[in-house]
């Protein structure tokens, strides 16, 4: 075998090898894009863990103004809403507000909602000490119930964010998805209590 | 069964034997014709569909088309264009040169080199078919954003998936070609400093297509489990995210548009020093450039995204280094420029189509420069602005580029010389029809009209009428191209010359013309001009 033709097939298994290796970074990139927007908390994204209300002792005399918004995702026969629209808020003050959801569909459906604060700038500086998001939530058929959520702004968050929006999005939990350890609604219920262990 | 084959030899049917020679034929130059014409056959079918695009827009309201299928005209004249027409003639060209041009006898792999080429017209009978299935084509842009074209994709689009996977084969193989080629098989003196920019050009997009088409068959990959295996890779309920797509696409995306232009700064910088009678100025800064470039297009893919929704430092970045790629553009338009100066200049068509490249190419290159700016983006962004931008990147880069190799190199191919009084009709329509069509559009686009849309405010109805003219009229000279072509190969002076043009140097015009199917068997001995062994030395 000449020195040429094996110099070829070194090549070629080099380059064979760089399309394989750059195949498998485009799956890569779905992890890599994951923790880029956790760290930096870009794309909207909140933390998805509680925090303790502990910071309630710096509250801050500056007021922010946050809106509450709610959608359903295609396919989810929920009603879903806020039942306050907007409030001012004082940074470092833990806050209160409440979520209205109704299935409308004649059997139980289960939902998950995934937050999303606009300006995403604002994301990171959002803490929820309670919220529903944290959980799935189980409607039987014509059950309605009221979410609550708990949450402050932190001190540190930018001078030139004035407004914020958290938004929710009630996605439909696939059946083979469903975790049923929470009770399930299954007449008007508040939702007090429903975190406790 | 193979000594039989030899001893007694097989009659076969003509046109039985004609079909085997270009199934099975495993020569560079046979390949490169194929290639050629594929895409020349490509380019008509996406060019028929860019005319029912342009057709639907000549008024406002809908006249000749339904949205839905505007929408599968847009999407295909993208794809195939794209993917058919612009890809695989540089992939011909490059089939047909790189060895002639290194002194090689053919390609590194010819079997694969076959195997290459034979997937492509598979791969756009699936995409093609679709348009005559239930639910019509993919009807979601060449960019096929997720969820459009995962969740709300019609069922044609898994034949789509498909046929794009097979085109990423195509040219992942086809690229390992020509550059193991490129690395092993230079005739001896042939230093990689010393290759043409040709060559250089397409070793770099080499690189480019090895580096990002498997990053396109991941995101068609995700797609296709998304839409049929449960996973959530770009679905929101399930954990996913559709920005996600844009990140891998783009990704893939921005190479790309480099693989689609590099090769035609190759055949520029060809062609400008026959015609100005002088060596290219500063072939070194030209491979330097074309590196940086290439290097670059990794790190820019977000300017397509601004307005997708990105934190302020990297849309800072994205603008930035975007920006930056203005800068070896820019030396490579200089150089170019400077290899004009003071020459002996002559107007031949393929020099006529060169510098309508490079003047043409630079108005694409500063529209791309105002896209990039952050603020200025969100107004321009999915308007006909960018539409006008790359159209005037991708048909005076692309296309002007394949012509004009074309007409240069066609005499050395055929051994026949094109009509020059037709060539030059040719450039001329194709100029004027090529600026009515898409220089319109910049206004229309900053007026604030919407790309991909099947209807228009009656605002945008004078210059759309002017660009709908323009493109007829483009429509109509690629048919009078290819009777330029026909008419030089069956009745065209035959040329005699092995330089053909007067000032070419190179290789290729060391061989007797037309080229014969076999050549440089045994390397040629390259010695070292001075303008090059000065550089060496430096």
């Amino acid at each position: 075998m000449s020195k040429s033709t094996n110099s070829k097939r070194r090549h070629v298994a080099v380059l064979l090898l760089v399309a394989a290796g750059m195949f498998g970074f485009a799956f890569a990139l779905v992890p890599l894009y994951e923790i880029f927007c956790e760290i930096t908390g870009i794309n909207g994204r909140t933390s998805g863990e509680a925090v303790s209300a502990a910071p309630m002792a710096e509250v801050s005399d500056r007021e922010v103004t946050i809106q509450f918004a709610a959608q359903v995702n295609r396919g989810m026969p929920w009603e879903f809403r806020p039942t306050e629209n907007q409030m001012r808020v004082r940074l470092g003050e833990v806050n209160r507000t409440e979520y209205y959801a109704r299935n409308r569909a004649s059997g139980r459906v289960t939902g998950q909602a995934v937050p999303s604060v606009a300006p995403s700038a604002a994301a990171p500086y959002l803490h929820k000490v309670e919220c529903f998001c944290f959980t799935q939530q189980h409607l039987q058929a014509d059950a309605d119930i009221d979410m609550p959520v708990l949450f402050y702004v932190d001190p540190e968050l930018p001078e030139d964010i004035g407004t914020l929006s958290l938004s929710y999005t009630m996605f439909r939990v696939p059946e083979t998805e469903v975790v049923l350890s929470e009770p399930v609604t299954d007449s008007h219920a508040d939702h007090e209590g429903h975190y406790q262990p | 069964m193979i000594a039989h084959a030899d001893t007694i030899p097989k009659q076969r049917h003509p046109l039985i034997a004609f079909l085997l020679r270009w199934l099975l034929t495993t020569n560079h130059k046979e390949i490169g014709t194929l290639y050629l014409c594929l895409a020349f056959l490509l380019f008509f079918i996406g060019g028929a569909m860019a005319m029912v695009v342009r057709l639907e827009l000549f008024q406002p309201g809908l006249q000749f088309t339904q949205p839905d299928f505007y929408n599968q005209m847009v999407t295909l004249h993208g794809l195939i264009m794209v993917f058919g027409a612009v890809m695989p003639a540089f992939v011909g060209l490059a089939n047909w040169l790189v060895p002639l041009m290194i002194g090689a006898p053919d390609m590194a792999l010819p079997r694969l080199n076959n195997f290459s080429f034979w997937i492509l017209p598979f791969a756009f009978i699936l995409l093609l078919s679709s348009m005559f299935m239930e639910g019509g084509a993919p009807n979601f842009g060449w960019t096929f954003y997720a969820p459009l074209s995962t969740t709300y994709g019609p069922p044609s689009t898994d034949y789509f998936i498909l046929g794009v996977h097979l085109m990423g084969v195509s040219s992942v193989l086809g690229a390992i070609n020509v550059m193991v080629t490129i690395l092993n098989m230079r005739a001896p003196g042939m230093t990689l400093f010393r290759m043409p920019l040709f060559v250089w050009t397409w070793l770099i997009t080499a690189f480019l297509l090895i580096m990002a088409m498997p990053v396109l068959a991941g995101a068609v990959t995700m797609m296709l489990t998304d839409r049929h295996f449960g996973t959530s890779f770009f679905e929101a309920s399930g954990g996913g995210d559709p920005v996600l797509f844009q990140h891998v696409f783009w990704f893939f995306g921005h190479p790309e548009v480099y693989i689609m232009i590099l090769p035609g700064f190759g055949i520029a910088s060809q062609i400008i020093p026959t015609f100005a009678r002088k060596k290219l100025f500063g072939y070194h800064s030209m491979v330097i450039a074309t590196i940086a470039i290439a290097l670059l297009s990794f790190i820019v893919w977000g300017h397509h995204m601004f307005a997708a929704g990105m934190p302020l430092a990297a849309e800072l970045f994205f603008m930035y280094a975007t920006m930056l790629i203005a800068v070896p553009t820019g030396v490579k338009v200089f150089n170019w420029v400077a290899t004009m100066w003071r020459g002996s200049m002559t107007f031949e068509t393929p020099m006529l189509f060169a510098v309508g490249f490079v003047i043409m190419f630079t108005i694409g290159g500063f529209s791309g420069l105002m896209l990039a700016l952050v603020p200025a983006d969100f107004q321009y962004h999915d308007t006909f602005f960018v539409v006008a931008h790359f159209h005037y990147v991708l048909y005076p880069g692309a296309i002007f580029g394949t012509m004009a190799a074309v007409y240069y190199w066609l005499p050395k191919w055929s051994g026949r010389m094109y009509d020059e009084r037709l060539g030059k009709i040719h450039f001329w329509t194709a100029t004027i029809a090529v600026n009515l069509t898409f220089f319109p559009m910049h206004f229309s686009g900053l007026a604030g009209m919407p790309r991909r849309i099947v209807d228009y405010s009656i605002a945008f109805a004078d210059f759309n009428m002017l660009s709908s003219i323009g493109a007829g009229l483009l429509g109509l000279t690629q048919i009078l191209f290819l009777y330029i072509v026909v008419k030089a190969l069956t009745s065209g002076e035959k040329v005699t010359d092995a330089q053909v043009w007067e000032g070419a140097e190179g290789l290729e015009w060391t061989l007797p013309s037309p080229a014969p199917l076999h050549s440089f068997e045994t390397p040629p001995v390259i010695e070292p001009d001075d303008a090059h062994a000065a550089a060496d030395r430096a």
